[in-house]
């Protein structure tokens, strides 16, 4: 008898499982060592909670109604269930405050491709250390799980998602003009852009965000100095694993600076990544700043496997 | 020079020409794959051939760096991961609605009935255009010739690709609407645009200069 299952889900049998579980059991043993408390929190959240945390991305893919009529939805990431816990069970707690998780995340799957529904993130918040110090910890211990974990050739793309709004601002570019300079630069449309730029004679508005490299892309972005700093105390062997982005956008709308994703040759899309998010904690009633990753534990299992086989 | 070894999704079919020619200008030998329509893989080369309509598959994926596709692919897969880097120029095309010559059947359906079926190998493209435009329009996704749908009283009126309305003439269709202009656009893999971030961007300056 085959009995399916919905697309975008899988069934995890034991010879995966045990390659699963020797990752994550790697990366526990990095966020044990950095002080990084492990949390559980519900799968089913208030819908209230999630626009709560971030309205604008608000667009949970599974929605249900409880025995009394509340919406509920399956969570879409854990960072906005974290800042739940800091605000209703850490209120009187000094900061900092270090957590880490491994646990499952939704997702809408997109039209005829094969994304998954569930996922299994492995990742950290560091609430209440402001940047640049603390965003330099949390690429250190993100580059200290994947080298635990064995990925050999994998890279990290810094950006920040102030920095094309502050390039905006400083160029003067009329607040009409702006939504539909950021839609083409979300949907990585450069010939877009340079069509919608055009319009307002700012070369830099099209140079910038295809500044991709080593530190020295810094250099002629005065909205890049808070890149710089993050830099400056990066340990030698993490900033060797840096990649600037200037054009680096995240789809979660709760990003306030510094924001990052982690590549491997071997696999074909991002198979983590994170930023600072220093309003989010404030919309739950504690004003801290903070910042967060995750990484895919099956993307990164992939990225090792096809790795090991080039080997 | 060659590609520096970017692997390039090129594009069978009619952008096939153009982009070989493109290729030439950059130094890339071609000879192989003018002398070859079978084989579909040219390692040494660092090229990958397939249908249009694969590339942003390949691109999106990562089995290829970057790629050589239509606007009017891209705006049909627009749900693909992938870097659009720069307007090729070559291959112009319209997307286009049209329905058989004289009284316009489609207009006459959408008034008495409500609704009209178009014909396309575009559903997107077509459901996109009709919900802009507040038409209420039952999209008939076909494979091949699509001018035959409504010379057989299948639809009212189809969404297709032309370059110079040819096809459409010959078949006594009249264009009525131009709903998108379409060029050969270079795409890229996300990843392969931050790790290859140097050889992509040198080979965007030689395309330019080309």
């Amino acid at each position: 008898m085959i009995h399916p299952i919905p697309s975008g889900t899988r069934d995890v049998l034991p010879d995966e499982m045990r390659e699963l579980r020797a990752i994550t059991e790697t990366i526990r043993e990095v966020f044990d060592a950095g002080g990084y408390g492990e949390v559980a929190t519900p799968a089913l959240e208030y819908e209230a909670t999630l626009t709560q945390g971030d309205p604008a991305a608000a667009d949970p893919a599974y929605k249900l109604f409880d025995e009394h009529g509340n919406v509920l939805i399956l969570r879409s990431d854990m960072t906005i269930p974290i800042a739940r816990v800091v605000a209703t069970r850490y209120g009187g707690v000094e900061p900092p405050l270090r957590f880490c998780y491994f646990a499952h995340a939704y997702r809408s799957v997109r039209p005829q491709r094969g994304h998954a529904r569930e996922m299994l993130q492995a990742g950290v918040e560091l609430v209440g250390a402001p940047g640049p110090d603390g965003t330099a910890e949390a690429l250190a211990v993100l580059c200290a799980s994947l080298d635990a974990v064995g990925l050999e050739n994998y890279r990290v793309g810094l950006g920040d998602a102030s920095l094309y709004p502050r390039l905006l601002d400083r160029l003067e570019v009329p607040a009409g003009a702006r939504p539909q300079i950021l839609h083409e630069l979300v949907s990585r449309d450069f010939v877009g852009l340079e069509r919608e730029v055009a319009v307002h004679g700012h070369d830099e508005l099209l140079r910038v965000p295809q500044l991709r490299g080593g530190a020295e892309v810094l250099e002629a972005v005065p909205e890049a100095a808070g890149l710089r700093e993050v830099y400056d105390r990066l340990d030698p062997a993490v900033a060797d694993r840096v990649i600037f982005d200037l054009g680096l956008i995240r789809s979660l709308g709760y990003y306030t600076g510094a924001v990052f994703e982690v590549y491997d040759a071997a696999f074909g899309a991002p198979i983590g990544g994170g930023g600072r998010y220093d309003d989010l904690l404030r919309r739950f009633g504690r004003d801290l700043p903070a910042c967060g990753w995750a990484l895919n534990v099956e993307r990164l299992h992939i990225a090792r496997v096809s790795e090991g086989n080039e080997r | 020079m060659s590609l520096e070894g970017l692997k390039l999704a090129v594009p069978r079919g009619s952008l096939l020409g153009d982009t070989l020619d493109l290729l030439d200008r950059l130094g890339v030998e071609t000879a192989e794959i003018r002398a070859n329509d079978r084989k579909l893989l040219f390692e040494d080369a660092g090229l990958i051939t397939m249908r249009p309509s694969d590339v942003p598959t390949y691109v999106e994926a990562g089995a290829a760096d970057i790629g050589v596709t239509g606007k009017d692919v891209l705006a049909e897969q627009s749900e693909r991961d992938v870097y659009e880097l720069l307007d090729l120029g070559f291959g112009p095309c319209r997307m286009v609605f049209a329905t058989v010559a004289g009284d316009d059947p489609a207009a006459e359906a959408l008034r008495r009935l409500g609704v009209m079926r178009v014909a396309t190998k575009y559903p997107k493209i077509a459901a996109r255009h009709f919900e802009r435009t507040g038409r209420q329009a039952e999209i008939v996704e076909v494979k091949g010739s699509v001018e035959l749908a409504p010379l057989t009283g299948l639809v009212e009126g189809i969404v297709d690709l032309t370059a110079t309305g040819t096809t459409l003439r010959e078949n006594g269709l009249v264009i009525r609407e131009e709903i998108a202009a379409s060029t050969a656009r270079l795409i890229a893999n996300p990843v392969s645009h931050k790790l290859k971030a140097a050889a992509i961007d040198r080979l965007l300056e030689r395309i330019r200069a080309a």
